[in-house]
């Protein structure tokens, strides 16, 4: 049998049908199968932080240990287009942007800029 | 007569329960060993005399969030605040009990280590969803700022539309740069300080006399 990491990658699309826990446990039953993920589009703060939190009742001794995650920094959104809400009220919108997410016992993020993710993903 | 003093007092309980506002709980956030302990004890201590909590140099020795209640800071021309100080375990998206076996600590006291650890960084983030009103950020001065989680956190701290000031920690050590950390977070304040030796602690009361008064 052939060796190998499966990455899944995630549309924009489906991603904005889901509500934040679907999102989340996509991510964390995935990522705890050994699989990376790509977000086509980033997860809001708010998913962030549930993220963080269900991941932290998910780790066991010798078991899963973790995400690792890299995404590219925010754009702020008025700069972008941004709404017209936005634009009215001044409100403070960052558009997510393309997002990976893995073990942490099976990758390591290599090198991080501005506009590019180098990662290191080893198999189970 | 002591019939109208009790029913004052009561009235006077009330109305302050129902129209004073609760002090602001300011939280202490940051990764694991940023010097967030050796900071709220810094802070604690400077104005109560009081500590917090004890530090160490393996990660995750905060594994529970712990509350100073009612700690007034003031300056020279008679500005005060008077908040809580709340210090909370390093928050991170990872946590190995092997990392503290590294450490020393035998197999069980470790895996004992992670599990309280795990649940301190959901204690940390449940807090900063429920009950935090104002954030001190710390970063260590001497490591690149620009990681997965402290842009996590200051983006989830910034939708909350919580004020914020990051603290460039242990300068004292020549590696520092608080240069960096202005560079990845341009957007707030960022007050370097020695929480272990107390430098520049001055520059940081005075930022939460004006952000958090």
């Amino acid at each position: 049998m052939i060796q190998g990491v499966q990455i899944d990658l995630i549309s924009a699309d489906r991603l904005e049908r889901m509500t934040k826990m679907e999102k989340i446990r996509l991510i964390i039953d995935d990522v705890m199968e050994g699989n990376i993920v790509v977000l086509e589009k980033g997860l809001t703060p708010d998913e962030q932080s549930g993220l963080i939190e269900l991941t932290m009742q998910k780790i066991t001794p010798d078991g899963f240990s973790g995400i690792e995650m890299e995404t590219y920094a925010a754009k702020d959104a008025s700069s972008s287009g941004g709404g017209l809400f936005g634009k009215l009220f001044g409100k403070k919108v960052s558009a997510t942007r393309m997002t990976v997410i893995g073990p942490a016992n099976q990758m390591k993020t290599i090198k991080k800029d501005k506009d590019l993710i180098s990662a290191w993903v080893s198999s189970r | 007569m002591n019939f109208f003093i009790r029913t004052r007092k009561r009235l006077s309980k009330f109305l302050n329960a129902f129209f004073k506002k609760r002090q602001s709980r300011i939280g202490i956030y940051g990764p694991p060993n940023a010097g967030k302990t050796t900071l709220s004890n810094r802070i604690v201590r400077d104005w109560t005399g009081d500590a917090l909590g004890p530090v160490s140099e393996i990660p995750h020795e905060t594994r529970r969030a712990r509350r100073k209640e009612g700690i007034t800071i003031s300056n020279q021309n008679g500005n005060t605040v008077t908040i809580d100080i709340v210090d909370t375990p390093g928050v991170t998206t990872k946590i190995d009990y092997q990392e503290f076996i590294e450490y020393g600590m035998e197999k069980d006291d470790a895996i004992k280590r992670a599990r309280e650890a795990t649940e301190g960084v959901a204690e940390a983030m449940h807090w900063l969803r429920e009950d935090i009103d104002g954030v001190i950020y710390m970063l260590d001065a001497t490591l690149d700022p620009f990681t997965q989680v402290n842009i996590m956190l200051v983006g989830i701290i910034e939708s909350r539309d919580l004020p914020v000031i990051i603290v460039a920690n242990k300068i004292d050590l020549p590696d520092a740069s608080a240069s960096a950390i202005r560079k990845a977070f341009p957007q707030h304040p960022v007050i370097p300080v020695s929480g272990l030796e107390g430098n520049n602690m001055e520059e940081l009361y005075e930022k939460m006399l004006e952000y958090f008064g």
